[in-house]
C-alpha cells in the first residue's frame, strides 16, 4: 500500500465530508441526496473489491447482501420495530450468517463454477423476496427510516449524510487495516497462488470462508443504508443487474485498491444519472439509450484503463510529485 | 538404527489405466538425502503430490514420524513438518522476496484470524525470514518483487520458502530444473550445507547433483521402485543401467 493511496483516500473523503456545507451555501439540497446514494454503493463496492480486488473471488451475487441488509430493516418497520439499535445488529447477522452458508457452498469451486453458483444463490433470494407477499412482493414495501433514540435523527438529511459518510471512512480505514494484516496477506497470496499457499501450511478456504462473510456483512451494512435512503424496499436491490453494477464499480474504480472502487461508484452513478440528459441535450429521445454510449465506455476501461480510475489518478499525483513510497 | 522419519507401504496411483505409482513401498531414513531418479513419466512428481497430500493415493499408507497421514490435508501435513518445493516455480510474484518467506514463517506461527497489525512490520515474521533469505544467499534481494528474481534465485526462494516452515522433511522436486551451470552449483552448495540439518527426499534429473549430494538413491521406473542403494551400489546394478540410465549416461555416471 503506497502514500499515494493514502492521500487519494483522504481527498476523496475531504471532497465527500465538503459537500453538506457546500449544498447548502449553493442552495442545491438535491446533491446531497445524489452523493449519499453514491457513498452507500461505494461502501457495498468497497466490500466487494475485499473479496473480488484481494481475494480473487469473484462473487457475481454480492447485491444480494444488500438486499438482505434492506429487508431486515425493512421487515422490521412492517413490524413497527424502527429501533436501529435492533435493526442493525439484526441485519448485519442475517447478512453474515447468509453470506457464510453461501460462501461455504460456493468456495467449494473456483473459476467460472464459482461466479455461477454465487450467481444462482443470489437468485434464489432474489425470487425468494418476489413471493414475500406479506412483504409486497414484486412491488417491494415502504419502511420508515431507522430511529436512534433521539441520538441521530435519520431524517436530517445532514446527519443522515454523515451518518453514511462515517460508516463509508469507518469501512475504509477497517478494510485498509485488515489488508495489510496477517489475515490480509493470507487472502491475497491465495488470489496468487493458492496451492503455493496449502503447501505452506495455510488452510486457505476457512480464511477465504472469512473473507467472504466479512464482505457479505459489510454489505448488509450497506443495505441498512439503502433501506433508510429510500424508505423503501424492494427485490429489484438483490437483481444480478445490480450485482454485475458493484463489479464494474470495482473494476471501473481499480480492483484491490479499496478506494479504486469509491471512484468506481462515484463515476458509475455520476454517468447514469448525467448521461442520459447530456444525450437528451443532444437528441431528443436519446436518452433513453444511454448504455449505447456507457456499454463501449465500460469496455474502454477494462481494455485500455488499466487499473481503472485509480491508476490515473495515482499516475497524476505521481508526476505531479507526489513521493513514491512502495 | 532409529525408525524411519517417512515409510511408504504399499501406495498406489492411478489415472485412468495409467499406473502413476504401483505399490510402492520405501523408508526414508532421518537425516538423509535420499534421491529418487527414474526416466520421464516414472510418477517421480506424482510421489511427491501424494506425500505432499495433493494428491489422494487410491490405496497404501504413509507414516511421517511415526503418525499415519494418509488421509491428511497438505496444510495439516505442512503443519506437522513436512515440506515441499515445486518442480515449476510457485511463489507470489507480486510480493517481495522477504514476503514469500514470511508468509511461510506467518503459516506456522499461529493462525492468521488478526486483522489489526500490520504483517509487513511484524518483526515476529520478518527477522526469521530475513534471516533464511540471509542464509539461502537472497539477502540482498529481500525487497524485490518475487517476479523481478532471475530463474535460479527463484529457485533458490522456492526452498527459502520450504525451510521457513521448519520442516523436519524436505520434498524437493527438481530443483535444478531449468539451471544453468553455475546456478546448479550454487544448488547444489546450498543443499549440502543443509544436509544434516535436514532430511531431504530429492528429485532431479541432473546425475551430478544426485551422486554428489545423494545418501542413498531409489530408482523408480512405472511407479516402481526397481532399486535403492548407495550412489555406488545404484551405479553397479545392471538392472538400473538396462531400464533407466542407459548406455550414454551409465558411462557418464561411471565416470562422475
Amino acid at each position: 500500500m503506497d502514500r499515494r493511496q493514502i492521500w487519494l483516500s483522504l481527498a476523496t473523503l475531504a471532497m465527500f465530508a465538503a459537500v453538506p456545507p457546500l449544498t447548502v451555501i449553493f442552495d442545491q439540497p438535491f446533491y446531497m441526496d445524489m452523493i449519499a446514494r453514491i457513498m452507500v454503493f461505494a461502501i457495498a463496492a468497497v466490500s466487494l473489491d475485499l473479496i473480488l480486488g484481494h481475494g480473487g473471488m469473484v462473487s457475481f451475487g454480492h447485491a444480494v447482501y444488500m438486499g438482505v441488509g434492506a429487508y431486515a430493516v425493512g421487515i422490521l418497520s412492517y413490524y413497527g420495530l424502527d429501533n436501529g439499535f435492533l435493526q442493525i445488529p439484526v441485519a448485519l447477522g442475517a447478512s453474515a450468517l447468509i453470506g457464510l452458508v453461501f460462501g461455504a457452498m460456493s468456495l467449494r469451486t473456483t473459476g467460472v463454477y464459482f461466479i455461477m453458483i454465487t450467481l444462482a444463490f443470489a437468485q434464489m433470494l432474489y425470487f425468494l423476496a418476489i413471493s414475500l407477499e406479506e412483504f409486497g412482493g414484486d412491488d417491494g414495501m415502504s419502511s420508515m427510516r431507522s430511529e436512534f433514540g433521539g441520538v441521530i435523527d435519520m431524517y436530517d438529511a445532514m446527519q443522515f449524510y454523515y451518518v453514511i459518510f462515517v460508516v463509508l471512512a469507518l469501512v475504509l480505514f477497517g478494510l485498509h487495516r485488515l489488508v495489510l494484516s496477517r489475515f490480509g496477506m493470507v487472502i491475497r497470496a491465495a488470489r496468487s497462488n493458492d496451492r503455493r499457499m496449502q503447501a505452506v501450511g495455510f488452510p486457505t478456504y476457512r480464511y477465504k470462508l472469512a473473507a467472504f462473510t466479512l464482505a457479505s456483512t459489510i454489505c448488509g451494512l450497506a443495505g441498512v443504508l439503502f433501506a433508510n435512503l429510500n424508505e423503501f424496499v424492494s427485490p429489484d436491490v438483490m437483481h444480478w443487474t445490480h450485482s454485475g453494477e458493484l463489479m464494474v464499480m470495482v473494476i471501473m474504480g481499480g480492483m484491490g485498491t479499496l478506494i479504486g472502487p469509491v471512484l468506481g461508484a462515484t463515476a458509475f452513478l455520476l454517468l447514469e444519472e448525467y448521461l442520459p440528459q447530456w444525450m437528451e441535450m443532444a437528441m431528443t429521445n436519446a436518452g433513453e439509450h444511454w448504455a449505447i454510449i456507457m456499454g463501449p465506455i465500460l469496455i474502454a476501461i477494462v481494455l485500455f484503463g488499466r487499473g481503472g480510475i485509480h491508476a490515473l489518478f495515482a499516475a497524476t499525483i505521481w508526476r505531479s510529485g507526489g513521493k513514491r513510497n512502495g | 538404527m532409529a525408525e524411519p522419519i517417512l515409510q511408504i507401504e504399499g501406495l498406489a496411483k492411478s489415472f485412468g489405466s495409467l499406473v502413476a505409482t504401483d505399490d510402492l513401498h520405501l523408508d526414508i531414513e532421518q537425516g538423509e538425502i535420499h534421491a529418487i531418479i527414474g526416466p520421464n513419466g516414472a510418477g517421480k512428481t506424482t510421489l511427491i503430490a501424494q506425500l505432499s497430500g495433493e494428491l489422494k493415493s487410491d490405496s497404501g499408507r504413509v507414516r511421517f514420524a511415526g503418525r499415519d497421514i494418509t488421509t491428511l490435508s497438505m496444510p495439516a501435513r505442512s503443519a506437522l513438518g513436512l515440506a515441499r518445493s515445486f518442480q515449476i516455480t510457485s511463489i507470489f510474484p507480486d510480493f517481495s522476496a522477504l514476503d514469500n518467506v514470511a508468509l511461510s514463517v506467518q503459516a506456522h506461527a499461529g493462525h492468521s484470524f488478526r486483522f489489526w497489525r500490520p504483517a509487513g512490520r511484524d518483526p515476529g515474521l520478518r527477522a526469521p525470514a530475513q534471516k533464511i533469505l540471509d542464509e539461502i544467499g537472497l539477502g540482498s534481494r529481500a525487497d524485490e518483487p518475487a517476479a523481478n528474481l532471475s530463474h535460479g534465485e527463484q529457485r533458490q526462494l522456492e526452498i527459502a520458502m520450504a525451510l521457513a516452515t521448519r520442516p523436519s522433511l524436505l520434498l524437493l522436486d527438481e530443483p535444478m530444473a531449468g539451471m544453468g551451470r553455475d546456478e546448479s552449483a550454487k544448488m547444489v552448495n546450498l543443499l549440502r550445507d543443509l544436509k544434516g540439518r535436514h532430511t531431504i527426499v530429492l528429485i532431479e534429473h541432473d546425475m551430478d547433483a544426485v551422486f554428489a549430494l545423494a545418501d542413498r538413491i531409489t530408482v523408480l521406473v512405472y511407479g516402481r521402485a526397481i532399486a535403492t542403494g548407495a550412489p555406488g551400489d545404484i551405479r553397479a546394478n545392471d538392472e538400473v543401467r538396462a531400464a533407466y540410465l542407459g548406455t550414454e549416461t551409465a558411462q557418464e555416471v561411471s565416470s562422475a
